[in-house]
């Protein structure tokens, strides 16, 4: 927090607004709320002989989050919410980006190559593109981390982990 | 007193090697979970959960509720000297936690905090021993009318009393009992907002939910920051120990009170968080030294902490009596309990009294249990958090991924705990709670169900929810609450300004 004040003191703060992100969640909610209510219909929202059909609760849901997400939209664009309040500023936004994207690259590399390999694969690669560590640390720790792991679900716990299309490899 | 005899009966059925052990692994479980980010109470039990399906339930009810405490104690840890709240229940801690370590008194800090959580969790354990049995009792008369009206109750507080805007509250909520629709619908079969994907059919598990949104969520939120971890050190001397249980006894009302705050905010859907801030704000409003609050005051340490733990401790009771959770980690203990075909509630201290008994036993013993593992490793744990991020983020990350798979062996879920990750980024930055979407996705399905079940008794009347006077009552003060922010707003335009 301090270093936000600091670094932008006397400069207009830049990124993105938080009213502008409230109204754009808003509205995929309003969206989301929306759907639900069609698709309840569909199944039958009013009530049939044996009490209130599939539908009926949760087409009050749905309108419940439409209303409330209208709320959401209504505050943000009416000014009840600072307007210099910055949702994130770039370089937050690229330290977040730094954890989410190959965090769903690691996964994608688990439905691919099953949780062991990629783990390991994961871990030592994060140790030296991003703490900068030699490969040969970052591979130590990277295996014996992975290494631990195996000998917990697949020895002592008996759950057996996702292998992907290396399961042939498996038991 | 029957119950003593009950309890009695409790400790005998933990008292077993496994289960001792069981509850020392917990223990230690719990305290790494709180101290790591990214691993927090309801995401570390929500994790660990489906490692338990093997073992008997009480030993598995016993290992979970004792890495709760566990995070409960560890969460202090990372406050007092890294000045970063392990858990959103210790943030108060740090107020004056982190300023006493400054000044070179963590280890009067770190007791202090300790002992009051030992105090406020015995506390809260000796009410759900005395009332749980009532409750329970008292439950028995509840039918479908009655469980809907306290869901209803349990909601509208939500929104009546949470800070924050109402609207949020409900956005937050209502998503959660749409994600609890997705899926086969109990009472007709019929498949609902599943859009013609088999793997919807399953629905949403609150799981997945809990370790997207308060793991993956919580470390996308600490990145924002850096990689940045450095804290003071600290020892434990046991002289330093004995000196502050000595000028502990001074501050017993701030305890007392703190108390009877964390074991309200517990049993109402407030939780520990909440209950932590109150009883800090009261603690510096009432104490003598009460302007010192924030330099480093001993009192305000004692004052979150013990409300914070009496707070979880108190979770439990509703969750266990009427099968509502007080606390989002009491809401993943409540759906373990169903995994395992135990049905909370008043039911449960009739038909599974080993159970029940086992587990209030077990309260007390991991207390005790829990203090004295966490006075002595305090150095270790504190090493740990100095493995710079990029090892332990990665590794944490692998840990949720695993936690995620292993709940229904699908990979589906795993891409659903990435998303969660990044609904929880966003909903805490708006200011979105979390809470009532983790408590809207546990108890969707059995809200709608009592919902249902009532309207059929009456044939769509809604009227059955005043049938009686305890009904009545309880929906009367549900909608209290609910209107409570525009009654107080009315009410203070109308007492003149000044």
């Amino acid at each position: 927090m301090e270093n936000e004040r600091q670094s932008d003191a006397g400069t207009r703060p830049s990124g993105l607004g938080t009213w502008a992100v409230q109204t754009c969640v808003g509205a995929v909610l309003l969206g989301l709320a929306v759907v639900v209510m069609v698709e309840s219909r569909k199944l039958g929202a009013g009530w049939t002989d044996d009490g209130p059909g599939a539908g009926y609760f949760p087409f009050f849901i749905g309108l419940i989050l439409a209303v409330a997400s209208a709320g959401m939209i209504y505050d943000a664009l009416s000014g009840k919410t600072d307007r210099t309040e910055i949702f994130v500023n770039p370089q937050k936004l690229r330290r977040v980006l730094s954890i989410l994207g190959p965090a769903l690259l690691y996964v994608l590399a688990v439905q691919l190559a099953g949780l062991y390999l990629a783990s390991a694969v994961y871990i030592a690669l994060f140790m030296r593109l991003l703490g900068k560590y030699s490969w040969l640390r970052s591979l130590l720790v990277a295996l014996a981390v992975t290494g631990v792991f195996f000998c917990l679900f697949e020895l002592w716990f008996r759950v057996p982990l996702f292998k992907g299309s290396l399961a042939p490899l498996g038991r | 007193m029957g119950d003593l005899g009950a309890l009695m009966h409790g400790f005998s059925v933990i008292l077993t090697p496994m289960n001792l052990a069981l509850m020392l692994v917990g223990i230690v479980l719990g305290v790494l979970i709180g101290v790591l980010p990214g691993l927090g109470g309801a995401n570390g039990v929500a994790i660990l959960l489906p490692l338990t399906f093997t073992m008997p339930p009480t030993s598995a009810i016993i290992m979970l509720s004792c890495i709760y405490w566990g995070a409960l104690f560890g969460g202090a840890i990372t406050s007092i000297l890294f000045n970063i709240p392990g858990e959103p229940w210790s943030v108060a801690t740090t107020f004056d936690g982190y300023p006493m370590a400054q000044q070179g008194r963590a280890g009067e800090a770190l007791t202090a905090a300790f002992t009051s959580s030992f105090v406020g969790a015995l506390v809260a354990v000796l009410m759900i021993t005395f009332l749980a049995p009532l409750v329970a009792g008292f439950a028995l008369k509840f039918g479908s009318p009655e469980f809907f009206a306290v869901y209803l109750l349990t909601f509208c507080s939500f929104v009546g009393m949470g800070r924050g805007s109402a609207a949020k509250t409900l956005v937050s909520m209502a998503l959660g009992f749409a994600l609890a629709s997705v899926g086969m619908d109990t009472v007709t079969g019929q498949l609902r907002l599943t859009f013609g994907q088999a793997e919807l059919m399953r629905g949403f598990d609150f799981l997945i939910a809990v370790i997207g949104l308060f793991g993956i969520g919580e470390i996308l939120l600490s990145m924002e920051e850096g990689l940045q971890f450095s804290g003071k050190s600290a020892r434990i001397d046991p002289r330093v120990v004995l000196d502050t249980w000595k000028k502990l006894p001074r501050y017993w009302v701030t305890s007392l009170r703190s108390a009877a705050v964390g074991i309200w905010m517990g049993i109402t859907p407030g939780g520990a968080t909440p209950a932590s801030f109150m009883s800090y704000g009261l603690a510096k409003k009432m104490s003598r030294t009460g302007a010192k609050f924030g330099t480093g005051e001993i009192e305000g340490v004692v004052a979150p902490e013990t409300a914070a733990h009496a707070a979880g401790t108190s979770a439990l009771l509703p969750m266990l009596a009427l099968g509502i959770p007080g606390s989002p980690t009491a809401a993943v203990l409540l759906g373990g309990l169903l995994i395992w075909g135990l049905q909370p509630g008043p039911l449960l201290f009739v038909e599974q009294k080993d159970f029940v008994w086992g587990l209030i036993a077990s309260m007390y013993l991991s207390n005790v249990v829990g203090l004295i593992v966490v006075l002595s490793t305090v150095p270790l744990f504190a090493a740990i958090l100095r493995i710079p991020f990029s090892i332990i983020a990665p590794v944490i990350i692998v840990i949720c991924a695993i936690g995620a798979y292993t709940v229904h062996n699908a990979m589906l879920d795993v891409w659903f705990m990435m998303g969660f990750g990044v609904v929880g980024y966003v909903f805490k930055k708006l200011d979105i709670p979390l809470a009532p979407l983790v408590l809207a996705l546990v108890l969707g399905d059995k809200a709608e169900d009592s919902f249902r079940q009532a309207m059929l008794m009456s044939q769509g009347s809604l009227g059955i929810l005043w049938a009686n006077p305890l009904v009545g009552s309880i929906t009367t003060l549900a909608l209290l609450l609910l209107a409570w922010p525009l009654l107080s707003r009315a009410v203070a335009r109308l007492r003149p300004a000044g």
